[in-house]
C-alpha cells in the first residue's frame, strides 16, 4: 500500500485522539490538555447551550479498569456538591467506545499561575479556601490522594477548585451520621479496588504522603492532609518539597512549623483534619500562637507586640510621660 | 489473533510460522529502520537497503528476538537497538554483506522511501525518523485492514470517501456538499459515513498496534506515542 504523506499523517494522528461525539449532546471545541489516561476537550452542550470540558479516556475497554475509574470518579464528584470542587454533569461512553466524564469548564488559572501575584496573607487565605472542600469531603470518607498545585484552579472570578478526583478512594474516616449512604452510593467496585486498593503507588512525587508512597493500602483522609502541607511548602517556597527550596529561609518560623507539622512522616503527629490546619494558618494571620510552634518568651512578646502594636506603644509613651511628669514635679 | 500471537509466532519454532510472523514484523518496521540507517550513518541508499535485508534475515534467524524481553522495553525501542547493534558489528567486523547474499528478499519498496529520505535528511533526528515512520507504516497498515474489512462489508462508499476527504493532501479540502455530489449522497449521510470510516480506521489501527506490542502497558503507552499525546 502506498505511504502517506507527513501532513496526512499529522492529521490522522490528531484524529486518533479526537473524541467521537456522533450521537451525544456535545460538540467539540477545541483540546485542552492531556494526562496518563486521556485527555481533556473542551466541547458545547447544544442542548443546554453552554460551555463544558470533557474528559476521555484515550482507549476504549477495561484495560486496567480505566474506564471503572472514571465513572467513580463522576460518582464520587457527583456525590460531592460542593462550590470548592469541579461539578459533574454527565457520563458514559462514545460511539467508539471510549468512557468519557463531562464537567463544569473551568477557565482560570491554576493554582502555580495564580500564585506569583499574591502576598503572604492571601496565599495563606487561598489555601484556607483549598482545604474547605478537602474537609467536607473527608468527612463524608472520601480522600483526594493526587493533591497538587495542578489540580487546584482559580477560576475567573477567584472561585478555587480542587479537581481531578480520579485517584480519589472511599477511606476508613468514621463517617457522621446520615452520611454513610453517600459514601456507599460512590463505593468502588471489587475491580476498582484492585486498581487503588492492593498497594499500588498511584499519586505525585513531593505531594504525596510516605505512607502512600510505600503502597498502604490503609491509608486515611491524613495523607491528604500531607498534600496540604506540601501545597502550602510549594505556595511559600516556590518549590516543591524535596525540591531546592527557593526561599525557604524567607518562611516565617510558624508557618514552617505548620508545613512541618502536616508533613510529618507519622500521619499521627500530622494535623487530625484539614480544618485543625486553617486553624492554625488563622491563628497566625490573627498574629497568634499557633498549636504547630511552640514559641519562647522572647518571640512571644515580638509577636504581642507586632499585634498589639499601637496599643504598646501608645501605653509606652503614657507611661514615659507618666515618669517624665513625676520626675519634673519633684523638681 | 491475540496480543502475543505475533511475537510468539516470530520466536516460534516453526519456519513458516516464523517467516509470516516476520514478514508481519517488517511490514511495519522496515522503512524505519530503512531510514534510520539512511539518517544515523549516512550510507548509501543500496547498503541502507542490503541493511534493512539482512536485518530482518537475522531477525528470521531467531538472533534477535530470542533476547527480547517485554518486561524490560518496548518492541520499537529494542528493534531500533537492535539495528544499532547490528550495524556496529558488521563495521566493526568489516564483514558487511553484499547485496543480496543470505538475506530474506523480502519485496520492499525501497526506491519510494529513498524519495522520502531525500527531502527528511535535514529535518529531526535519526530517532525521531524511525519513530515517525513507524506511525506511518502503523497507519497505512491500519489503512488496509479497513479497506479490508469495508471491501468485505460491502461499506466501499465509506472507504473512498474517506480516502477522499481524509488521505488525500489536498488544500483546501472539498466540503461535505461537494463530497455529497461528487459521490450522489446526502450531506447527511457524507457526515455519517466518514464518521463510521473514522471510528473504523481507529479501530483497524488500534487492532494492529495490539498485534504489535506484546503487553497491555506496552500497548496503552505506544497508542499514546501513535496519538502523539505528550503525557504531562
Amino acid at each position: 500500500m502506498k505511504s502517506l504523506p507527513d501532513r496526512v499523517v499529522a492529521r490522522l494522528q490528531a484524529d486518533m485522539q479526537r473524541p467521537d461525539l456522533s450521537g451525544t449532546r456535545y460538540n467539540l471545541l477545541r483540546y485542552v490538555a492531556c494526562g496518563g489516561m486521556g485527555s481533556v476537550w473542551l466541547a458545547e452542550d447544544t442542548v443546554l447551550k453552554r460551555r463544558v470540558a470533557l474528559k476521555v479516556l484515550d482507549l476504549a475497554g477495561p484495560a486496567d479498569d480505566l474506564d471503572v475509574r472514571l465513572l467513580r470518579e463522576a460518582r464520587i464528584l457527583a456525590s460531592l456538591e460542593h462550590p470548592g470542587i469541579v461539578p459533574v454533569h454527565d457520563a458514559g461512553t462514545l460511539a467508539d467506545g471510549r468512557a468519557f466524564c463531562c464537567m463544569k469548564y473551568v477557565e482560570g488559572q491554576t493554582l502555580a499561575q495564580h500564585i506569583a501575584t499574591l502576598n503572604l496573607p492571601d496565599r495563606l487565605g487561598l489555601l484556607e479556601r483549598i482545604a474547605e472542600p478537602l474537609d467536607f469531603a473527608h468527612a463524608r470518607g472520601f480522600i483526594h490522594r493526587d493533591l497538587k498545585p495542578d489540580n487546584v484552579m482559580i477560576g475567573a472570578f477567584g472561585e478555587v477548585l480542587v479537581m481531578d478526583w480520579g485517584l480519589a478512594k472511599v477511606g476508613v474516616t468514621s463517617l457522621e451520621a446520615g452520611e454513610t449512604e453517600i459514601a456507599t452510593a460512590a463505593q468502588p467496585t471489587q475491580n476498582s479496588l484492585r486498581v487503588t486498593g492492593q498497594g499500588s503507588v498511584l499519586g505525585t512525587r513531593g505531594y504525596m504522603s510516605p505512607e502512600q508512597a510505600r503502597g498502604d493500602i490503609e491509608v486515611d483522609h491524613r495523607t491528604d492532609i500531607f498534600s496540604l502541607g506540601a501545597i502550602l511548602t510549594f505556595m511559600l517556597t516556590g518549590s516543591a518539597p524535596g525540591e531546592l527550596p527557593a526561599a525557604s529561609g524567607s518562611v516565617p518560623r510558624p508557618l514552617r512549623a505548620i508545613c512541618e507539622k502536616a508533613m510529618a512522616a507519622d500521619p499521627n503527629a500530622r494535623y487530625q483534619s484539614a480544618r485543625e490546619m486553617t486553624a492554625d494558618i488563622t491563628h497566625y494571620l490573627n498574629g497568634e500562637p499557633v498549636s504547630a510552634y511552640p514559641e519562647g518568651l522572647l518571640e512571644r512578646s515580638g509577636r504581642v507586640f507586632a499585634r498589639h502594636r499601637t496599643a504598646v506603644v501608645l501605653v509606652a509613651v503614657y507611661l514615659i510621660m507618666r515618669v517624665l511628669f513625676i520626675l519634673f514635679a519633684r523638681r | 489473533m491475540t496480543r502475543h500471537s505475533l511475537l510468539a509466532a516470530a520466536q516460534s519454532n516453526d519456519p513458516a510460522t516464523r517467516s509470516w510472523a516476520i514478514e508481519a514484523i517488517a511490514a511495519a518496521y522496515w522503512r524505519p529502520v530503512y531510514k534510520y540507517v539512511r539518517m544515523k550513518w549516512n550510507i548509501a541508499p543500496e547498503d541502507a537497503a542490503d541493511f534493512t535485508q539482512e536485518f530482518f534475515t537475522r531477525l528470521l534467524e531467531k538472533e534477535f528476538l530470542d533476547s527480547y524481553d517485554s518486561g524490560k522495553g518496548r518492541l520499537r525501542t529494542f528493534l531500533r537497538t537492535c539495528a544499532d547493534r547490528l550495524f556496529m558489528n558488521q563495521t566493526r567486523n568489516s564483514k558487511r554483506l553484499k547485496r543480496g547474499v543470505g538475506s530474506a528478499h523480502l519485496c520492499l519498496d525501497f526506491m519510494e522511501a529513498e524519495k522520502e529520505v531525500a527531502t527528511e535528511l535535514l529535518s529531526g533526528s535519526p530517532e525521531d525518523s524511525f519513530d515517525k515512520e513507524w506511525v506511518r507504516s502503523i497507519f497505512v497498515l491500519g489503512l488496509a485492514r479497513l479497506q479490508a474489512s469495508c471491501e468485505s462489508g460491502g461499506k466501499l462508499i465509506q472507504f473512498e470517501l474517506f480516502e477522499r476527504y481524509d488521505l488525500e493532501d489536498a488544500d483546501p479540502k472539498p466540503s461535505y456538499a461537494q463530497l455529497a455530489t461528487e459521490f450522489g449522497l446526502a450531506t447527511t449521510d457524507v457526515t455519517n459515513y466518514l464518521a463510521f470510516a473514522r471510528r473504523e480506521f481507529r479501530r483497524c489501527v488500534l487492532d494492529q498496534l495490539r498485534e504489535m506490542t506484546t503487553s497491555e502497558e506496552e500497548f496503552r503507552r505506544e497508542a499514546q506515542a501513535l496519538f502523539g499525546v505528550k503525557v504531562t
